[in-house]
């Protein structure tokens, strides 16, 4: 896999690992892929209730009177709550919280949780909630962020979203932020080629399998325990100790295995508080379960961007300015939505050198689900802008696309124009993997008409160097015991979502203590437990687990050396621990089985026990307001290359295959890897060809009306629609990343859309700059091109490539 | 999860039995077959009887015969059964094509032959669930007054969505009924009506016992397409059946086109056999024929995709499937 991706062997210290970047099973696809393993919703407790939420039928009302009391006397009904029971605001973003666990005093979209019911079943529950009145005095609705930014007038009268945060201020403003980066209209102004495109990247959902499900259980003795679905058990925990104005060390939050997440279980949402709300009511313990209509009402996916991007050439190819503006569509809450606003602009500065940039971002508030972080949060919409923005350059340049990236590659240790830190870069390798798979020089204007292949690039983060709230301590920690009998107990704080961490712990574990891979345990998502990790958001958990469970690791590893050079009178570095042995690194003839090599250990020490623990490094960012987000202590980077058959009759695009190369660092699992990248691949093309997260207007049905919330209408690939992906991993070995490791999970969705994009228009000749590419939409450009007389395969290239690697590192 | 409204289930052993339950429960009971429609419709609250009849352990709704001069398709055939049996597949291969193309795996091997000719008519505005239609004030078709596709008048337009019956029109299958009068037979091409609240002509007492399609002659040369944004899962945005006699020269003794997924009911595309027949199926008669077929043909927004694109579809889906007669 890795050396036959263009790492030089002399980078390569895999001789040493005996575990580490081997495909090794994940520790726990055995009980999943037998049903074995027990989610949320498979947890039944004595005398559980059931909960149900009632939800606002209106855009935009305010909520006038809430009567609970012909629920309350309905025969199995235990317990109502309201928004008046929890009168606390909340928010994933300390600066930004907007939201009340139920609406207080006003509904923001259709489906806002307004009261829950907690009964002896869900059919009990769902007939109390039609018990309960609720009175509304509608407010005029907002939907378009346009109009939604242009409104004046005031909050009481509807005219805004949420009250300004200053007075005089739009309250349908979340954030809006400015930067600009060296001289960007110089810059353009003395450009070669500059053109200015608008694009518009329709939002999207999760899609998640598992829908939310949260079990709350307020024992009596003060203690309030909450199992959910959550990807970041942290933050609930400190949200509901907020919310309830209970001891945090009183909450424990327990997250049983995750059935996906992708970012849309990254934050409290209103079933966790309404559990524990319930059960601190009732004395019992409360299920809710979200049909799947309510998972689109929670939404917090993909925002929908307007963008406009302005960028330059110079004669040689290279990038002189980049001007971006972008209209985010938030929806009713801000969600990470600052964050988002952002990242919107903060991470297009690689893999490509921007000698200057600017970028003005607002996210507007309207009156429908909240959007929040999707894979590749914030940074999808613009590299999807970005990378058919350059395509359409090195056209007007004539030059081959892959030539025209390689000309402008940032390199290896070195700072974006935003002061972003690079260290490792692969990008150069995966765009030459991805050109040499796919047969590029072959196809590239050279398929018949209907037929073509498109490129694009990316980078993405592995993990934030700020946690969201401001702190000092480690972002990620783990515990380890080792017990007599040779086995290894690995208590994490990480979240396990289906991606692999408990498995990624398992491995470091086994590969640094010696012991084969089954006899380690991983005991994680119990607060009760295990030690802080932040959470599975931003690609953070391999980078940072992975450096926390070295950490721990290595601390028990001297012990055990330390044991057994002082029995074998030999220096302790000399002890290796490997494939269940101790062995002497001079002659490994003379060894040990591991667990006498621990009973040697726990002789001289006591009881053997670690803590491990990673904290990024802080103070590499830019000095300027912002300047922390984006900043990460480690990039990956990713190309694709996609062939797709367009049906020039029909508009119906087929993506027949796309080839994923992706810098990880170094892959500690590539099956793992491999898994995330074509994950990663596969979502992007069912965003680029299908989802659409769209809602009724007035003309059709309702306004703010979730067009179709279910997973009939709102459609993701079947195994039939999925294209045949082939996975390219590329190692770059990170200095700072665990064995050089950086982030596989969400990088390689980036380049997906865009190079789906450019194939297209290699395919017709046209361009579609707005997404998905939906049969009709791709349909209607083949005709206006058609009607114009563009109807054709695009020019090629005329100037000269540059071969593989031959641009400036 | 969405939850079924409370019912008494009946499973009877008999036909007479089911069609006595039917008549002793009147309005307030349903038949159901595979379920693959009826139980998301309940869950979604558009249907909620206190008796569900269920007419799967009916031996005789199961009987699949090929005579000398008809093909025998009893009621509860299930559509995976018909898409691989070897008969089906050999004599009437559109329709084994069609019943393959509904749906997924899991739901063809529940959904049957039967309930695909009953399917309720699909709207974006009436297939979701209780709190969304309340959110949008009901429909015409269910809880209200007004629909959101037209806006105007009191017409239902949702659009029939079962992919066997326009092959089974091509073909001129009949369906034999079972009722408390007894039994009877409708054509397939008179069974529905031009109304998308109940679009077909099955009274609810009556049971459909079976499908009766005549044998082809060996010159009939049969087709169905479907168009849909995935290869699985989904209900048609456009489907295209045909079917007519063509001798080995290419001549046509007689041709039948049937589009749906349109409005209320398949639409029998008129005038074919009167522009074809006589004639070669040359591209340039296919031509004409696809454009007749886009003349008949205006969808309306009852699917949520774009009109303007289904409507253009026609002439290539129409083109496409006679060019397999052609290529036969």
């Amino acid at each position: 896999m890795g050396d036959s991706n263009g790492v030089p062997d002399s980078a390569n210290s895999l001789s040493d690992l005996t575990m580490i970047g081997q495909p090794m099973r994940k520790v726990d696809g055995l009980d999943k892929s037998t049903g074995r393993a027990t989610y949320t919703d498979d947890i039944a407790l004595p005398g559980m209730l059931h909960g149900k939420i009632l939800r606002s039928p209106h855009p935009h009302a305010r909520i006038l009177r809430v009567d609970v009391s012909r629920a309350e006397s309905m025969k199995g009904v235990h317990g109502v709550v309201t928004g008046k029971d929890m009168p606390v605001l909340y928010g994933i973003i300390p600066w930004t919280q907007d939201e009340y666990p139920l609406a207080l005093d006003r509904v923001r979209y259709i489906g806002d949780g307004v009261a829950a019911v907690a009964a002896v079943d869900e059919d009990t529950a769902i007939r109390a909630l039609a018990a309960i009145e609720v009175e509304y005095e509608e407010l005029p609705a907002h939907l378009d962020p346009f109009q939604a930014l242009a409104a004046r007038g005031d909050y009481e009268a509807g005219d805004y979203i949420h009250p300004p945060r200053k007075e005089g201020w739009n309250g349908n403003i979340t954030k809006q932020v400015t930067l600009e980066f060296g001289d960007v209209a110089g810059q353009i102004q003395g450009s070669e080629h500059v053109i200015e495109c608008e694009y518009y990247f329709e939002g999207t959902t999760h899609a998640a399998i598992e829908p939310h499900c949260a079990i709350g259980l307020a024992s009596g003795d003060g203690r309030l325990t909450v199992w959910s679905t959550t990807q970041v058990p942290h933050y609930l925990h400190r949200e509901l100790a907020r919310v309830f104005e209970v001891d945090p060390a009183m909450v424990r939050v327990l997250q049983p295995p995750v059935g996906g997440a992708f970012g849309g279980k990254s934050e409290p949402f209103d079933l966790e508080f309404c559990v524990a709300a319930l059960s601190l009511k009732t004395g019992r313990p409360v299920k809710i379960l979200y049909t799947r209509e309510e998972v689109f009402y929670s939404h917090r996916g993909r925002h929908p961007f307007h963008m406009r991007y302005r960028t330059g050439l110079d004669a040689n190819g290279r990038l002189t300015g980049v001007d971006a503006q972008i209209v985010l569509d938030g929806g009713a809450y801000a969600s990470f939505g600052l964050v988002t606003t952002y990242y919107s602009g903060q991470l297009l500065c690689a893999p490509y050198e921007l000698p200057a940039y600017r970028f003005h971002s607002r996210r507007a508030y309207t009156n429908k689900p909240a959007c929040g972080p999707k894979r590749g949060h914030g940074s999808v919409q613009p590299r999807f802008a970005f990378e058919v923005q350059l395509d359409k350059l090195a056209e007007k340049a004539g030059l081959d696309p892959i030539d025209l990236r390689r000309r402008n590659f940032i390199g290896a240790d070195t700072r974006t124009v935003n002061e972003l830190r690079i260290t490792s870069n692969g990008f150069l390798e995966c765009l030459d993997a991805v050109e040499r798979a796919s047969g590029w020089a072959d196809k590239f204007r050279k398929l018949e008409y209907g037929r073509g292949v498109g490129v694009a690039g990316s980078t993405y983060i592995s993990g934030t160097n700020y946690p969201i709230y401001p702190n000092e301590m480690p972002q990620s920690g783990v515990q380890i015991q080792i017990d007599r009998s040779g086995r290894v107990a690995v208590f994490s704080g990480a979240s396990e979502i289906g991606q692999g961490t408990d498995s990624m712990v398992a491995y470091v574990a086994a590969e640094e203590l010696g012991v084969p891979l089954e006899h380690v345990r991983v005991l994680r998502g119990d607060t009760d437990f295990t030690p802080v990790d932040l959470g599975a958001y931003s690609s953070r958990v391999t980078f940072m687990l992975g450096n926390a469970c070295i950490d721990a690791c290595r601390k028990l590893k001297k012990q055990v050396q330390g044991a057994v050079s002082e029995v074998w009178e030999v220096k302790p570095q000399e002890v290796l621990l490997a494939g269940g042995w101790a062995l002497w690194a001079r002659d490994t003839e003379r060894k040990m089985p591991i667990r006498e090599a621990f009973n040697l250990a726990e002789a001289k020490f006591g009881t053997l026990g670690a803590t491990g623990s990673y904290n990024t490094p802080k103070d590499i960012h830019g000095d300027y307001r912002g300047g922390t987000i984006g900043a990460s202590p480690a990039y990956s980077f990713t190309a694709h290359v996609a062939e797709v058959e367009v049906d020039v009759e029909t508009g119906v695009v087929e993506v027949s295959k796309i080839w994923i190369a992706h810098d990880c660092g170094r892959a500690l699992n590539p099956v793992l890897v491999e898994g995330q990248m074509e994950g990663s691949a596969y979502m992007g093309c069912a965003e680029a060809l299908l989802e659409e997260h769209v809602f009724k207007d007035g003309d059709h049905g309702r306004q703010g009306l979730h067009n179709a919330p279910s997973l009939l209408d709102y459609r993701i690939p079947t195994s039939l629609d999925t294209p045949e992906l082939e996975s390219l991993i590329v190692e770059s070995l990170d200095p700072e990343g665990p064995y050089g490791a950086k982030e596989a999970g969400e990088g390689p969705l980036h380049p997906s859309i865009p190079a789906i994009a450019n194939a297209i228009y290699d395919a017709v000749g046209v361009r579609v700059d707005v997404l998905p590419f939906s049969p009709p939409r791709v349909w209607k450009a083949l005709q206006e091109a058609r009607a114009s007389g563009k109807l054709g395969k695009p020019p090629a290239p005329e100037r000269a490539r540059v071969p593989e690697r031959g641009a400036k590192r | 999860m969405l939850r079924l409204p409370p019912f008494l289930f009946h499973r009877p052993a008999t036909l007479q039995d089911a069609v006595d339950l039917l008549r002793e429960h009147g309005p307030a009971a349903l038949p159901m077959a595979g379920g693959t429609d009826l139980v998301p419709n309940m869950k979604h609250r558009l249907f909620e009887p206190a008796h569900v009849i269920s007419i799967t352990g009916i031996p005789e709704l199961h009987e699949v015969g090929v005579g000398e001069k008809e093909v025998t398709l009893g009621a509860t055939s299930t559509l995976a059964a018909l898409a691989v049996h070897p008969e089906v597949r050999q004599h009437l291969p559109s329709l084994a094509n069609a019943a393959g193309l509904v749906a997924g795996p899991q739901i063809r091997n529940r959904a049957t032959l039967g309930g695909n000719l009953c399917l309720d008519t699909r709207c974006t505005y009436y297939n979701q669930t209780e709190f969304w239609r309340k959110a949008l004030g009901y429909c015409l078709k269910k809880d209200g007054t007004v629909c959101h596709v037209t806006r105007v008048g009191k017409k239902c337009v949702a659009a029939h969505s079962a992919d066997t019956p326009p092959v089974l029109m091509t073909l001129g299958g009949q369906v034999d009924l079972r009722g408390p009068e007894g039994e009877r037979t409708v054509p397939v091409r008179d069974f529905f009506v031009h109304d998308g609240i109940r679009n077909t002509r099955r009274q609810p007492g009556e049971l459909v016992v079976r499908v009766r399609i005549p044998r082809p002659s060996p010159e009939t040369r049969m087709a169905y397409l479907k168009l849909r944004q995935r290869k699985s899962i989904d209900f048609p945005l456009l489907s295209v059946a045909v079917a007519g006699e063509v001798e080995e020269d290419g001549t046509v003794r007689d041709l039948r086109g049937v589009v749906t997924a349109l409005g209320s009911r398949p639409k029998e595309l008129s005038g074919w056999a009167e522009m074809a027949k006589g004639e070669r199926l040359t591209p340039e008669l296919v031509e004409g024929l696809a454009e007749r077929a886009f003349k008949q043909c205006h969808p309306l927004e009852n699917i949520i995709v774009d009109t303007e694109w289904r409507r253009a579809m026609v002439p290539v889906y129409v083109r496409r499937a006679l060019e397999q007669l052609q290529a036969v």
